[in-house]
């Protein structure tokens, strides 16, 4: 969308609106508060997942569990599974670029604020919206990867317990599609911030590793989601309208849309793994107080991997018999990926050699990201052989491998962050001994629950089954993996409790507790509105470092300045109104077997929509 | 460090207007926006081509078939006539044109050829959105409705989402030109034009290549 | 094991050691405890494992696995090794000095680019070597089985030995057994992980146009009852959509053979031996077996040898002609007693959740019990 058709300049309307309180919030299209919202939101999503996990664990726990119903367990694997994906990982990750891209490149906020807060709101709604399911009893239940031709029509699922499922698909299908948006919208507008707004002097080859990975992932985005949405509207038109995309009975073809889904899907893994390296490569170098080794290699590694990512998907379908020419070529693309992941890691120890390094608890987390993703790489490297994987693929050895990516890797790596970051989104360090509780808990419970899983899946246990019989004798194993699981959510406790008391305790954390590197340690903690008083003007990729070796190792306390001459966006509440509209738009489409007269929902939230575009498009910026 | 001499000076930065690249954030937007449509198009596009030729029953594009009809099994006629949509495609080709005609009118602030090549872009759009229209009632005539084989849901999917994004196309430059009759459309202002004309381009290649992959490969 | 984890000793030798030896005793009980749980996971007795293959293709597989196992497992030792040995060596201590800033090394990074290229070279030669051995149709399966993957059951038509079966497959030992593999509704995955390994089936309908067929293969070495399920998420039942693949002797297979003929829908059209129906017909089990079977609606959706329907190959559920010769009911679910399947026949939801078994109405137990001789007598 156009985020001003008009380049108004704005009369100083910022004061009607208030700067604290509910409404401010609502309004806010401060890229540092949209952060806030973002993983504030993207927490809470990510908690209810890990329930949803524990739930898994528990019923998993012995042989012929009985916890939950077979369907109930479908559907928590499924939401366990969509909302660490699209509401855990990918906002915890937009938190961050929210906060800090503009920040570390130096510019005052994104390129389009209210574009920014448009997006939150849409992934809130969508997320609530696919969360909602629960509440009307049906849930999502046809896996996160929702596999046709079991997801595209009513009669597929159809069982004698439950003859006319009702809409547990169309949730996920009308909710992804509505996730997309917000991320094609969020990677639009930071893929125009990163390219566009750094500071004078930051060339790209000048950019933290954390702008560099975020922008990759942003590519990857842009790219990536709209093949999603093309799929998704497909098994929308199938379930409702009566098509056959991947109905065999009707000429479709249901590989179809395991190509559609894997070539979103797989350059999906790296838009959830790239931020957690980005964050890995700032909190490494600044408590190893040395430079990142191998600057131009990390730059260059991350976009062949984001590139490479492209041309991998079907490594996701080595068991449907695509033959062995292409398994051949899959494979071995595959392979070619672990050559610059390998040098990631390398540098990463590159780095951390010769260096002096302080064990504070976003160091931990971070070290603890590059150990744990080696395991998942590793096994990774085993299943890119297309005979290997026969037997490995959908078992829990395929679990292990990506919960040791993603969990080791992408939420270590966000937790890091949040521990290096969290004095400047805050103002306050979070308290460093709970700190490192919270790290030994998740760690140890991290790799007793997940490392059992490569034996049980070796060993013969499939995924998604919501029980075992006892003579395979995987009890043992599952029985560790729980109370595993219950040391992650021990970890997290603690974190809250971290939270809890870091939020109780005075605000006084100085701007650069770390002695970092890059430009969010020379301004005040939290930043002010407008971040930098002056457009900063940047000689390297270590800008602090330089300003803080100039200074003689010590620098002054950034002062806070008034900044009332500084011209900042305006707060609006355009954006808000318009994602609802995108949400009740896609929304009604959730009646169409419902209601007949269904497109009236449509059409009235369409003006909805529009109103809120057309209000949106030409409110002055204030810019 | 080395490469600090060749910063510009804090001074001489217009921290207004200071983008990076020199180019404005919305004319980046716009081709960021565009490679990711293209991805879109680029996967509705090879769906029609995969599945061409896979439909069970009629109607066909090219070929006579047996197809369900007025509730019973007949011989159908071929669906596409081929002198009608390349008329449509010259039309859109055409618009293109105008809308270079009326950007550059925007920019040398010739309020007349503004208003009137925006007019006859716009009028050239809902031409074409007119022409998919009759064309789509015309082959449900014929046979083919949505769900009736994979043609008929690969053809009305692909070109369904072009024609609502030439229908966005069109609200976009009628907005524009509404704006132009009251003057508001300056030549310092003409970048608000030349983002539609942009996505209008885009809208329009797109369509280059969807006409002879679906109308004219047989 | 509580025993060795804390071994009284080695607290001893803590207690009055200097710290160095502390630290030593903690990395012995860390390496007894990896031990340990090493030991346990690969001394107990997984009857599902793929580690312990017992045909050719999944030696096969099984030793591209152990290939790249071993590689992952030196980078593994090697590259984590390097990491503890960094945290340990360049841990900071106090007044360290601003250590060198270097940026990078060009010719360290290239080796290291160069070396894990080095060592999938030497993955991906075996790799493709087994990919053009493992993934193409049997070369010459001395029996041919064709697998018919349904929410939540597996069925298996011999077509040259005239066999029609469900969810337990019987080959013959040291045979080569070729599979065609489809699905009746929506996608699965076979996988017998000893015997066979894995691949997924495709709906094939009448119409379908896209007759995707897959092959698996393989020669099985020992004797034996090997247990497999399905791995591809295919609804409610998808976790207890077992199978199993029976090895028998030549000559016991040969048995089972001319056995499971009998009443085939693809032997003479299910007409049984003259001889054979009139002798069930006075054996009063076969007669009220039939009997309930028939007027207990059954026989909507199974093929029972000498009913009517004997002879049908697209009903819905399992053919039940053998019912009796086989180890387990429900998909690999239950053992076949007689408690079981009597239990199955009065609640079917209740043993297997949203199965599409539906009674057209309660089953009485003296029609259960009728049935259930009547099932077994069947072997």
């Amino acid at each position: 969308m156009a985020t001003s058709v008009l380049e108004h300049r704005a009369p100083a309307m910022a004061h009607h609106y208030p700067k604290t309180g509910l409404w401010s919030w609502i309004t806010t299209v401060d890229h540092k508060r949209i952060g806030i919202l973002y993983g504030a939101t993207a927490f809470i999503f990510f908690l209810l997942g890990g329930i949803e996990a524990l739930i898994i664990r528990l019923q998993l726990m012995g042989p012929n569990g009985t916890l939950v119903d077979p369907d109930t367990y479908n559907a928590l694997f499924t939401m366990h599974g969509t909302t660490m994906i699209f509401l855990g990982v990918m906002p915890l990750s937009a938190a961050f670029f929210n906060f800090f891209i503009p920040i570390q490149i130096g510019a005052r906020d994104v390129a389009f604020p209210r574009l920014n807060a448009f997006s939150y709101w849409v992934f809130l709604l969508g997320g609530i919206f696919i969360n909602v399911s629960f509440l009307v009893g049906a849930p999502p239940d046809g896996g996160w990867f929702g596999y046709a031709n079991l997801t595209s029509s009513r009669v597929m699922e159809a069982t004698a317990a439950a003859p006319s499922p009702g809409m547990n698909i169309d949730f996920w299908v009308i909710g992804l599609q509505i996730l997309g948006i917000a991320s094609i919208a969020a990677a639009l507008n930071f893929f125009v911030t990163i390219v566009n707004m750094r500071a004078p002097g930051m060339k790209m080859l000048r950019m933290p590793m954390f702008v560099w990975m975020s922008f990759v992932v942003q590519v990857l985005l842009l790219l990536a989601f709209p093949v999603i949405t093309v799929a998704l509207v497909y098994l929308m038109m199938d379930r409702n309208f009566g098509s056959s995309f991947f109905m065999p009975d009707g000429g479709g073809d249901p590989i179809m849309w395991q190509h559609l889904f894997w070539i979103f899907g797989h350059p999906e893994v790296y838009i959830l793994i790239l931020p957690a390296f980005g964050i890995a490569s700032e909190v490494l170098p600044v408590f190893s107080r040395k430079p990142l080794f191998g600057y131009t290699a990390m730059v260059f590694s991350g976009i062949f991997i984001g590139f490479v990512g492209f041309g991998v998907w079907s490594h996701h379908m080595f068991a449907t018999g695509m033959g062995p020419f292409a398994d051949t070529f899959f494979s071995l693309a595959t392979m070619v990926i672990a050559i610059p992941t390998g040098v990631k890691i390398f540098n990463w120890i590159g780095t951390m050699w010769g260096g002096s390094l302080r064990y504070t608890s976003a160091m931990m987390f971070s070290i603890a990201m590059v150990a744990l993703f080696i395991i998942g790489g590793l096994s990774g490297v085993m299943h890119s052989s297309p005979p290997a994987d026969l037997q490995q693929t959908d078992t829990y050895f395929i679990v292990a491998h990506f919960h040791y990516v993603l969990f080791g890797g992408s939420i270590f790596g966000l937790t890091s962050g949040a521990y290096y970051w969290w004095p400047k989104m805050f103002g306050r360090l979070l308290d460093e001994g709970l700190g490192k509780v919270h790290f030994w808990l998740m760690f140890i419970g991290m790799n007793v629950t997940f490392f059992p899983m490569h034996f049980l899946g070796l060993n013969g246990m499939p995924r998604r089954v919501y029980t075992y019989p006892e003579g395979l004798n995987f009890e043992f194993w599952n029985q560790i993996e729980t109370v595993g699981a219950f040391l992650i959510a021990a970890a997290f406790l603690v974190f809250i409790v971290n939270i809890i008391k870091t939020w109780m305790g005075p605000a006084d954390a100085p701007a650069d507790p770390w002695h970092g590197a890059t430009l969010e340690w020379s301004i005040p903690s939290p930043p002010q509105e407008f971040n930098f008083p002056k457009l900063p003007v940047v000689g390297s990729s270590m800008p602090q470092w330089d300003a803080r070796r100039a200074a003689g190792g010590h620098l002054p306390e950034p002062a806070l300045v008034s900044g009332a001459d500084i011209p900042m966006p305006n707060p609006s509440y355009w954006p808000l109104i318009t994602a609802i509209g995108v949400n009740l738009v896609l929304g009604s489409l959730l009646f169409v077997r419902l209601w007949p007269h269904w497109w009236m929902a449509t059409i009235a939230s369409a003006l909805v929509l529009f109103v809120g575009a057309f209000k949106w498009a030409f409110e002055p910026t204030g810019h | 460090m080395a490469h600090a001499a060749t910063a510009p000076a804090p001074g001489e930065i217009d921290e207004h207007h200071w983008t990076a690249t020199g180019l404005n954030n919305r004319k980046v937007a716009i081709w960021a926006f565009i490679g990711s449509e293209c991805l879109f198009f680029a996967s509705l596009i090879s769906t029609y081509l995969v599945y061409r030729g896979k439909s069970l029953v009629g109607p066909l594009p090219h070929e006579e078939s047996q197809c369900m009809l007025h509730g019973k099994m007949q011989a159908c006629e071929q669906i596409f006539s081929i002198p009608l949509v390349t008329f449509g495609t010259a039309v859109l080709l055409f618009s293109s044109f105008f809308v270079v005609l009326a950007l550059n009118g925007a920019q040398r602030g010739d309020r007349k050829a503004l208003l009137t090549w925006l007019t006859a872009t716009v009028i050239c759009g809902l031409f074409f959105i007119g022409m998919q229209v009759y064309e789509f009632n015309h082959f449900y005539h014929k046979g083919l409705g949505y769900s009736t084989n994979l043609f008929g849901s690969t053809f009305y999917t692909l070109t369904g989402f072009h024609g609502a994004h030439v229908t966005l196309g069109v609200i976009w430059l009628t907005t524009m030109l509404i704006l132009a009759v009251r003057g508001k459309v300056p030549p310092e202002k003409s970048l608000n034009l030349e983002m539609a004309a942009l996505y209008w381009h885009f809208v329009d290649v797109v369509w280059i290549v969807i006409f002879p992959v679906v109308y004219l490969m047989r | 094991m509580q025993a060795q984890l804390c071994p009284h000793n080695l607290d001893a030798n803590r207690m009055d050691s200097r710290p160095v030896r502390a630290w030593r005793a903690w990395l012995a009980r860390a390496l007894g405890l990896g031990l340990l749980v090493l030991v346990a996971a690969c001394a107990k007795d997984y009857p599902q494992t793929t580690l312990a293959p017992k045909s050719d293709i999944t030696r096969m597989i099984d030793s591209v696995f152990r290939t790249t196992f071993w590689w992952a497992a030196a980078v593994f030792v090697l590259v984590e090794g390097a990491l503890v040995y960094v945290l340990w060596r360049f841990r900071a201590k106090p007044n360290d000095p601003e250590p060198e800033q270097s940026h990078g090394n060009t010719t360290l990074e290239i080796v290291w680019t160069a070396i894990p290229a080095i060592i999938l070279v030497f993955i991906a030669i075996p790799t493709v070597r087994t990919i053009f051995k493992t993934s193409l149709p049997a070369p010459n399966p001395e029996v041919e089985v064709e697998v018919i993957g349904h929410q939540w059951w597996w069925e298996y038509r011999y077509p040259k030995l005239g066999i029609v079966t469900a969810n337990e497959l019987v080959v013959p030992q040291g045979k080569m057994v070729g599979l065609r593999m489809w699905s009746a509704d929506v996608l699965h995955s076979f996988w017998s992980p000893q015997l066979a390994s894995k691949r997924d089936v495709f709906p094939i309908f009448s119409k379908t146009k896209f007759k995707k067929v897959n092959p698996l293969w393989f020669t099985a070495d020992t004797v034996g009852d090997y247990t497999g399920q399905c791995a591809e998420l295919c609804g409610i039942q998808h976790g207890r959509m077992g199978l199993r693949v029976i090895v028998k002797s030549q000559a016991d297979f040969d048995q089972w053979v001319a056995a499971s003929r009998v009443g085939s829908p693809l032997v003479n059209g299910a007409k049984v031996d003259p001889g054979l129906d009139s002798a069930w017909k006075t054996d009063t089990i076969h007669t009220k077996g039939q009997a309930a079977f028939i007027a207990g609606g059954c026989i909507s959706c199974h093929a029972m040898v000498g009913t009517p329907l004997a002879g049908a190959l697209k009903l819905r559920g399992p053919n039940l002609s053998h019912l009796g010769a086989r180890t387990t009911i429900g998909a690999n679910m239950y053992e076949n007693t007689p408690t079981n399947l009597a239990q199955w026949l009065r609640d079917p939801q209740g043993m297997k959740k949203g199965s599409h078994m539906i009674l057209p109405r309660p089953l009485t137990e003296p029609e259960i019990t009728a049935l259930v001789a009547y099932l077994r007598m069947h072997k």
